[in-house]
């Protein structure tokens, strides 16, 4: 199969690969950058294992093209560890052990960023609904809305349950 | 027995104890921080890639397998059908003796010449990329004659249904029956006689992280090694070695980062046998993944139950009898080396038994069918045991007209009945049901929410409460599969070091699937030995380094595990204290370790570091004369005071109806749970909390939902749904401790009682709420439109 010639900037480096136009991103990561934060769970946009983001917002490496990113910003966890962006969410994970086998960990702290990031205000319902994006199966989802909490009080973020 | 927690070190030392502390999992960093190492993650020079072609019929004959074409396409390396495997990979043969009569079909690791279920691997289609087996797979046609599928447990074995193996002479798996007499007799006498019939649905696990392998066979060293994703790595190394003919030695296998497993993980697969059988055939390395879809098909699916129960009742509530006919179906085979028959062998053996009874009947029918594969999973039958017993106990309540935690008070197993054998036969150790009820109902405060209750009704709100006591299996002793004939240990071990400088390194042949096993071993290692947590190194998951040992499932990691760690590191203390009293040419007794230091255990005065007994152990033994420092100590440990020792508990669940809507909102859970010693309290209540939630999907949720023709009409994330973030609950866990005295860590097993439990609390809560419209529902899921047509609306 024909290959095409694809450029963005992969983690805050400008990359070029050859690919063939059906690959997803979340493949063309993995095999040709060795990204391997972002996880392939499903491959149809349910489970959220391999979410990043491009150009700031938050994507399915599963349900798009490697040739779709062309000329955009792509950032997988391993950005995020460079730039200290979430530190203070990975140790609120790992306080309230909102992390068992790992596998769905790097989805959801770039979901729960986006919603932190966003939030107007934050209550534990609003913080269930936007994480109900990425499936976990191991945590039960109670450890991970609480930490998600802990960060957003931390982050100066105003509680809507207390505005009630 | 021995007291533990008295016997290890001074006043002191206690102060600052590990065991029975939160800490976090320092293993979790890696994960937190995206470089955790799944086997997909793995690169290897040379790696080839290998996809399968599955039957898409459910029972049919392979007349013909052509694959030329795909020879042909870009990156193939090589294609492999069942017969070309069959000469070089044995074929799998679960049974095991202690199922009496059970019956198995030989199950290749490809499919020859017939398919079985939709999902059978039947071509192996190995390339340089997995995108060009892909293609290549595309290629190659395979001729099927479809046979009739057998779909239906309840008519599996009537004469009309074709027999999926005819040599076997039925479609009867394995059938048990328990009757000790009697219960006939209450029957006769009792005043009430109810009986319910529930249904449990077909589902499976869903990892995340699909079933994945790498084989890797050296031509040079002779050695295949097997990195998998995988619960039990000896298990694999001994089942590999004799399936493919090499010996045992020969097998090396290392089970790195686990992406989710849940019990999915402990079984031989026939794809993942078969990839290894190619990388030795290849001479490379060769990589297997299961996407989602081939996942659903081909991971093993677990409960599928129509259990018929029942209970003669006095006047008074008093349960005199209890009868349970349970029926599953598995698949066209039993699964190696667990066989598929485990789940309703432990129905019969649990269910009932942690209330009163004079007699007790059972029977359990597994027949096979051509659906996919089946074994263990989480709580391997105790949702089904738990889920009818206390669904019956509540329609009793119900019958009755009695609180159900009244009637449940009236009945349980005396905290101080114990030891115990219940007619079932099953040896109870010591349990606490009625400690743990208490408090259920005062950390929930019943009360109130009752009154809640009444009021909600009258607005047209509908609520309700449900509690279940229940019990969990753990530490199972080789009763659970060495006596039946598997080579899966009962036994596990831990080596314990203390390393030059002064550090901690345990080797465990238990693993670490994200249940903090690796921690706890470090917390028992920290507390016993006397060093700080962060000195302790723990290394688990290859059977190259780390004692034999049975690996992770039937909640054994903390109380099997966790005593093989807490005598190896006991043994080492000694030796570190022997060592410093040689050294410094006192008692041993004048000496302790506390911090990682050598210290006076009278005065606490600092005598030395362990770096420095570190250094003349290894490095100036010329000082030491005669004396032989053992600075490295393996120990091991098997239960076998007990078959099992039991983890008991009280769980109930508060949700709300809409009639309207036939939906269910789950409002909150509450756990009393006593799983003995708590060594790590957060970690012990994510394992309950993941429980629950996995207890909720099938309940709620999650079906494997196959056609008539052996069709899964829903193998796919979008249309099999599992639990999502926004539809859980909060969960509110608490301890009850009664120390197992078979151990002198006295943990038992914390990781399947959430899932044992949370059926049936759900099932009372919700018929609990619909008691107003009389209504009573017992077949799981309970989906809307179950709900709704109960309710004679729709």
């Amino acid at each position: 199969m024909n290959k095409t010639t694809v450029r963005f900037t992969l983690n805050a480096r400008p990359v070029e690969v050859a690919v063939e136009p059906r690959m997803h991103l979340i493949d063309c990561l993995r095999e040709a950058f060795d990204v391997s934060s972002a996880r392939v769970g499903c491959e149809h946009g349910v489970c959220g294992a391999c979410t990043l983001r491009i150009d700031g917002k938050l994507v399915r490496g599963c349900l798009t093209l490697a040739v779709q990113v062309e000329g955009q910003v792509v950032e997988t966890l391993e950005r995020l560890n460079e730039t200290g962006e979430i530190s203070d969410l990975q140790q609120a994970f790992h306080d309230r052990n909102a992390v068992q086998c790992g596998f769905c960990t790097a989805g959801m702290l770039i979901t729960s960023q986006s919603y932190l990031v966003h939030a107007q205000g934050y209550s534990r319902s609003q913080i269930r609904e936007h994480i109900a994006a990425n499936y976990c199966r191991c945590t039960g989802y109670e450890a991970i809305v609480d930490a998600i909490e802990f960060v957003a009080k931390r982050r100066g973020i105003q509680s809507l349950e207390e505005n009630l | 027995m021995n007291a533990p927690r008295e016997q290890i070190g001074t006043e002191t030392r206690l102060k600052e104890t590990y065991i029975g502390q939160s800490f976090a999992r320092p293993n979790a960093r890696r994960l937190l921080e995206g470089q955790a190492v799944y086997v997909d993650d793995i690169r290897l020079p040379r790696l080839a890639h290998v996809v399968f072609v599955r039957s898409p019929y459910a029972n049919a004959l392979i007349k013909a397998i052509r694959i030329g074409e795909a020879q042909k396409a870009a990156g193939v390396v090589a294609i492999y059908t069942g017969a070309e495997l069959m000469t070089t990979v044995k074929p799998m043969h679960a049974t095991l003796v202690h199922f009496k009569g059970m019956k198995a079909a030989l199950q290749p690791c490809l499919a020859v010449d017939r398919a079985l279920w939709q999902g059978e691997p039947v071509v192996a289609v190995v390339a340089e990329s997995v995108h060009q087996a892909i293609d290549a797979a595309q290629l190659i046609e395979v001729d099927y004659e479809p046979q009739i599928a057998v779909t239906d447990m309840e008519t599996a074995l009537e004469p009309s249904t074709p027999i999926i193996h005819p040599e076997l002479g039925d479609n009867l798996c394995f059938s048990r029956q328990i009757d000790e007499g009697g219960f006939e007799e209450v029957s006769n006498n009792a005043a009430y006689i109810v009986e319910r019939i529930f249904r449990f649905p077909r589902h499976t696990g869903v990892c995340l992280e699909g079933r994945s392998v790498i084989g890797d066979f050296s031509r040079a060293d002779k050695r295949l090694t097997v990195y998998i994703s995988h619960q039990a790595p000896n298990m694999i190394q001994d089942c590999y070695a004799r399936l493919l003919g090499l010996k045992e030695s020969q097998v090396r296998v290392v089970c790195k980062d686990i992406g989710g497993s849940y019990g999915i993980k402990t079984h031989v697969y026939g794809d993942e046998l078969a990839t290894c059988a190619i990388a030795m055939d290849l001479g490379r390395p060769v990589k297997f993944v299961a996407d989602r879809t081939e996942s659903f098909l081909s991971d093993i699916h677990s409960r599928d139950h129509r259990v018929c129960m029942k209970m003669a009742v006095s006047e008074d509530g008093q349960i005199e009898g209890i009868w349970i006919d349970d029926l599953l179906a598995i698949g066209p085979y039993s699964v190696y080396p667990r066989t598929s028959v485990v789940e309703g062998n432990q129905i019969v053996n649990i269910a009932g038994q942690w209330y009163r009874h004079k007699a007790y009947k059972a029977k359990m029918s597994n027949v096979f069918t051509n659906m996919a594969i089946y074994s263990n999973y989480r709580a391997v039958g105790h949702p089904v045991a738990v889920g009818a017993t206390e669904g019956l106990m509540d329609a009793v309540a119900r019958q009755l007209k009695m609180d159900p935690v009244a009637i449940r008070r009236k009945n349980l197993l005396n905290d101080d009945a114990f030891p115990y054998q219940s007619p079932s036969g099953m040896k109870f150790e010591s349990m606490s049901h009625h400690r743990c009820l208490d408090r259920l109902v005062e950390i929930m405060h019943l009360n109130d929410l009752r009154r809640e209750q009444e009021t909600l009704r009258k607005r047209g709100v509908f609520r309700g409460l449900g509690i279940a006591s229940m019990i969990e299996i753990t530490n199972p002793s080789a009763q659970f599969y060495g006596v039946g004939g598997a080579r899966i240990s009962a036994q596990d071990g831990c080596t314990a070091r203390m390393d030059p400088a002064g550090g901690i390194t345990l080797l465990h042949g238990c693993g670490e699937q994200g249940q903090g096993t690796e921690t706890i071993y470090a917390q028992i290692a920290a507390q016993v030995i006397g060093v700080a947590l962060e000195d302790v190194k723990v290394i688990t998951g290859d059977t190259d380094v780390t004692p034999y040992g049975g690996g992770t499932w039937a909640s054994r990691g903390a109380g099997v595990g966790g005593e093989a760690a807490w005598q190896a590191c006991k043994a080492l203390r000694g030796n570190i204290l022997e060592l410093g009293s040689i050294i410094h040419s006192c008692e041993r007794e004048l000496l302790d370790i506390r911090e990682g230091k050598l210290v006076n255990s009278f005065t606490g005065e600092v005598i030395s570091d362990l770096s420095e007994l570190g250094r003349i152990a290894y490095f100036r033994p010329d000082l030491l004369g005669s004396y032989q420092a053992e600075l490295s100590v393996t120990k091991h440990f098997v239960p076998k005071a007990y078959p099992f020792t039991f983890t008991n508990g009280a769980i109930a669940c508060h949700l709300e109806v809409d009639i309207d809507l036939g939906s269910i909102k789950l409002l909150k859970f509450w756990v009393v749970e006593d799983c003995g010693t708590v060594i790590n309290p957060q970690l012990v209540d994510e394992q309950i909390r993941g429980a629950i939630v996995q207890g909720i999907g099938p309940t709620l949720f999650e079906q494997c939902i196959y056609g008539s023709d052996g069709q899964m009409l829903n193998p796919n994330l979008v249309d099999y749904l599992v639990p999502m973030a926004a539809e859980m609950p909060d969960m509110v866990i608490e301890h009850i401790q009664t120390p197992t005295r078979t151990t002198e860590l006295g943990a038992k097993g914390a990781g399947e009682a959430g899932t044992a439990g949370a059926p049936a609390a759900i099932m009372n809560a919700l018929n609990d709420a619909l008691a107003p419209f009389s209504v009573e529902l017992f077949d799981m899921p309970f989906t809307p439109q179950k709900i709704l047509r109960a309710l004679g609306k729709c």
